[in-house]
């Protein structure tokens, strides 16, 4: 179900003297199935952006239409948008309430008014797609470790069985192999249930290796919006908003810097190992060859 | 003796049910000596439940040992005497940016320890002003801490520690809950400190490329030092350093895999000048 | 959403009444808000209203901000004026069935609406012009005698100054924590009075959660920077008395004894035409 927004502003306390402008029109279409990384500095609009996506914010000018409905609409029902476009917040955790694991990940499908054995079948399946094994399910969520209470919150958006999924800084506060864990899982998920991810980050490393398109916002306005490679290419654009290239791009620049003929398009360890070592094979041949 | 002296420390805490009932005994810091000498920049690595908070929290006596001796500045941290000089010479900052500003305005936060500290008026200002400006958050004293960005936040905790005049800040993962921009502006403040003010700096964190102009670098796992070193001999462990969870920096990583390849590359390379010499030789060598 | 609320009401400028040391402006506000009670009788009222428009001219903040207050005790007023009118025995002026409107009943609700509406403008001028630190500094100060008799005075200040700090990040957190289960369908609009008791327990357990985690963070940071309570302390920024504090209660005492001569000051004004 493709998301289409359309000279989409928003502005916080609009008609004040502390009116701050978050969203300048901002139009852009989220087809379904893609796995896309939302970039951006602190205050840089995308935490404003993702939230009118699922309408906890309401766009100031400008429309949102999901699947061709404009979610502003007075018969528009939001709670059912809410449970199409799932949304992951920041920390999640700090969200958990209930007494075990599995009733907080009940939470959700509860919501929507499904009945019992469909709430526990589809809390069961979330569990399942983040990664929470049979044995955490009854126990009290205060207890786990902190990569597995975000598990178990990314679950409970899971189990609103979602066509979207937005993740909010997914990774914030892990640790490199908690951090390596949670973007495995949510990559495993996209391949298994195809649907549309939105991965919000500041991290050019962490999502490079991931996503399929990157949209960069910079003080409200999309100024990137393209195949990462081609993103990452305009290193010096997003060098000047506070952001970066992946760091191998840069190191394969360096190598480029010293008369090395490798290509700097390049945003993964692994796509920088093969690229050296091409490079050495060449090189290696053309003196035997000599 | 160093600044700061750990040694054979043991602490442990009792794991209770919900009912209150003793459940068993978790070993939190197991077996952990360490020696700092004033002026160090000391880094200490581990990913999270690893110990490496509780280690810090007996650094200025806000834990006690279960079994063995924490020395700050020679005083020993169990002795109730010296707590507050221990306080005095080995500030904390800690991880959340909200939760450890106390003051509504920056410089009223600032001036907190020393008016805990009984320190004259005059004398407050006076330090609250140099304290601000080591830091490059004078401009800002005037205003409400929940405007800041949290990378500001962090500088005017630090700011607050060092109005204390301590001889030694020790770092709780400062950085952890900040965005790119304000990790950067964080250590550099406190690679500052490290430099002109020579405060010994103790910093705990997860994020490799902090660490890597640290004097020596301590990697905790299950509440024991497991690796010591200075960072490169540390990232030269690339396949150790997974096993504890942690990663490297991803140039010390390519050139490790490099290696893996067969190349003749050095393990422990830490800047992509290193990384393009090493490449410069393996071209040679064809 | 909560946001919006903005707590801790002061209003920026700079005026002889911003200027005045908290521990005057406390004492004033006590003055007047007693002065309201004692004072029973048109002249004095006319000498009450007078003090009021010069302070709020004085203190440079627009008068609408004053009235903002009276937006919350509305209802209360309301309420008081009706009891007031219909229930105080007297002379009638007009009879509605059962239910007469008395002479006695109607001076009544007129000073009672004079009084409540003083009283809450009086003290929003307080508030406007005073920083929720410096009001917390002069209670301290003020209450300091109350220390002999083993009363926390230091502590409660203290604690009133963290409770302002962490009232705009526990509101923030409240509206995220809102919106978050906001996202897993919850609904904290529709429904009867216990179906909305019960659909908050997602928003408290986490908040409270929350808060107490702050709580102790906040504590060890407060130790880790030496606090010890209100021993041994000294002050970044002492309250010490100006000339202008000691001109502000002589015009205090002035307004007092005015309005408590008021009879004979109007019978002199008659007596002296």
């Amino acid at each position: 179900m493709p998301i289409i927004l359309d000279k989409v502003s928003h502005i916080y306390e609009a008609d004040t003297a502390m009116a701050v402008t978050a969203l300048n029109n901002v139009s852009l279409v989220i087809p379904d199935g893609q796995f896309i990384g939302l970039i951006g500095h602190t205050g840089s609009g995308k935490s404003t952006l993702v939230q009118h996506l699922n309408g906890l914010l309401k766009a100031t000018s400008g429309s949102i239409y999901f699947n061709g409905e404009d979610i502003d609409a007075e018969d528009f029902d939001k709670k059912r948008l809410r449970s199409k476009v799932g949304l992951v917040f920041q920390y999640p955790e700090y969200q958990l309430f209930e007494a075990d694991v599995f009733s907080d990940v009940c939470f959700g499908p509860k919501n929507l008014g499904l009945t019992k054995k469909e709430v526990e079948l589809r809390a069961y399946e979330a569990l399942k797609l983040a990664g929470i094994e049979d044995e955490y399910f009854y126990q009290s969520p205060f207890d786990l470790s902190g990569g597995q209470k975000r598990r178990v919150a990314i679950a409970g958006v899971l189990a609103m069985k979602p066509d979207v999924l937005i993740l909010d800084e997914p990774t914030a506060g892990l640790d490199p192999r908690g951090r390596d864990e949670i973007l495995e899982q949510i990559s495993k998920l996209k391949k298994e249930t195809g649907i549309t991810i939105m991965l919000v980050s500041h991290s050019m490393d962490d999502i490079a290796k991931y996503v399929d398109r990157i949209i960069v916002m910079n003080k409200g306005s999309v100024m990137l919006d393209d195949k990462p490679t081609e993103v990452f290419k305009q290193y010096e654009r997003l060098e000047e908003v506070g952001l970066a290239a992946p760091q191998v791009t840069y190191i394969m620049k360096a190598l480029h810097d010293r008369g090395y003929d490798v290509r700097i398009d390049i945003n993964t360890i692994d796509e920088a190992k093969k690229e050296i070592m091409s490079y050495f094979a060449k090189l290696s041949a053309a003196k035997r060859g000599r | 003796m160093g600044i700061i002296k750990v040694k054979d420390l043991i602490f442990e805490y009792i794991r209770r049910d919900e009912e209150g009932n003793v459940e068993g005994i978790t070993t939190a810091v197991d077996d952990v000596n360490l020696d700092i000498s004033q002026g160090d920049f000391v880094s200490i690595l581990g990913h999270n439940g690893s110990g490496k908070s509780t280690l810090a929290k007996h650094l200025n006596a806000i834990l006690y040992p279960t079994e063995g001796t924490v020395w700050v500045d020679g005083k020993d941290t169990k002795n109730d005497e010296y707590l507050w000089d221990i306080r005095q010479t080995a500030g904390m900052v800690f991880q959340n940016p909200d939760n450890q500003i106390i003051g509504q305005v920056v410089e009223e936060d600032v001036g907190f320890g020393p008016e805990n500290m009984g320190v004259p008026t005059k004398e407050i200002w006076e330090r609250v002003e140099e304290s601000l400006k080591a830091v490059g958050m004078y401009e800002f004293r005037k205003h409400s801490p929940n405007k800041l960005s949290g990378g500001q936040k962090q500088r005017v905790s630090i700011a607050g520690v060092i109005a204390m005049h301590p001889k030694c800040i020790i770092l709780d993962e400062p950085t952890a809950m900040l965005d790119p921009k304000g990790r950067k502006e964080v250590i550099r403040a406190v690679r500052a400190l490290n430099d002109v003010e020579k405060i010994t700096v103790i910093l705990i964190t997860h994020y490799m490329e902090e660490v890597i102009y640290s004097d020596k670098v301590y990697v905790m796992d299950k509440g024991k030092i497991a690796l010591q070193g200075t960072p490169r001999e540390i990232f030269s462990q690339v396949e150790r350093l997974r096993e504890l969870r942690l990663d490297v920096p991803q140039v010390t990583l390519l050139a490790h895999e490099l290696r893996q390849e067969g190349f003749p590359i050095a393990e422990g390379i830490l800047t992509k000048e290193e990384f393009a010499e090493a490449i410069d030789r393996c071209a040679d060598m064809i | 959403m909560l946001r919006d609320i903005t707590l801790g009401q002061y209003y920026q400028t700079d005026s002889i009444i911003h200027r005045l040391d908290p521990r005057v402006k406390l004492v004033a506000t006590i003055a007047f808000i007693l002065s309201l009670f004692i004072f029973d009788g048109v002249a004095e009222y006319v000498i009450a209203a007078l003090f009021l428009i010069i302070m709020i001219k004085l203190s440079k903040v627009p008068f609408k901000f004053m009235v903002k207050g009276m937006k919350a005790i509305v209802f209360l007023l309301a309420i008081t004026i009706v009891f007031n009118l219909l229930l105080t025995p007297g002379e009638p002026v007009f009879t509605v069935w059962k239910l007469s409107i008395t002479k006695e009943g109607i001076r009544l609700a007129a000073f009672l609406t004079i009084r409540l509406s003083f009283l809450v403008i009086g003290s929003s001028i307080m508030t406007l012009t005073t920083t929720p630190n410096q009001l917390t500094d002069g209670m301290e100060s003020l209450m300091r005698p109350l220390k002999k008799i083993k009363v926390p005075v230091h502590e409660i200040a203290m604690m009133m100054s963290i409770a302002l700090r962490f009232i705009p990040i526990l509101m923030e957190e409240t509206d995220k924590i809102m919106k978050a289960q906001m996202a897993r369908g919850a609904d904290f609009e529709s429904g009867n009075f216990i179906k909305k008791a019960k659909s908050l327990i997602p928003l408290l357990v986490p908040l409270i959660i929350s808060a107490f985690r702050r709580a102790n963070d906040l504590a060890m940071a407060m130790e880790a920077r030496c606090y010890r309570g209100g021993e041994h302390r000294t002050r970044m920024k002492p309250l010490c008395y100006k000339k202008r504090d000691f001109a502000a209660y002589a015009v205090i005492l002035l307004y007092l004894a005015a309005g408590l001569m008021a009879d004979r000051l109007v019978k002199m004004v008659v007596v002296l035409l």
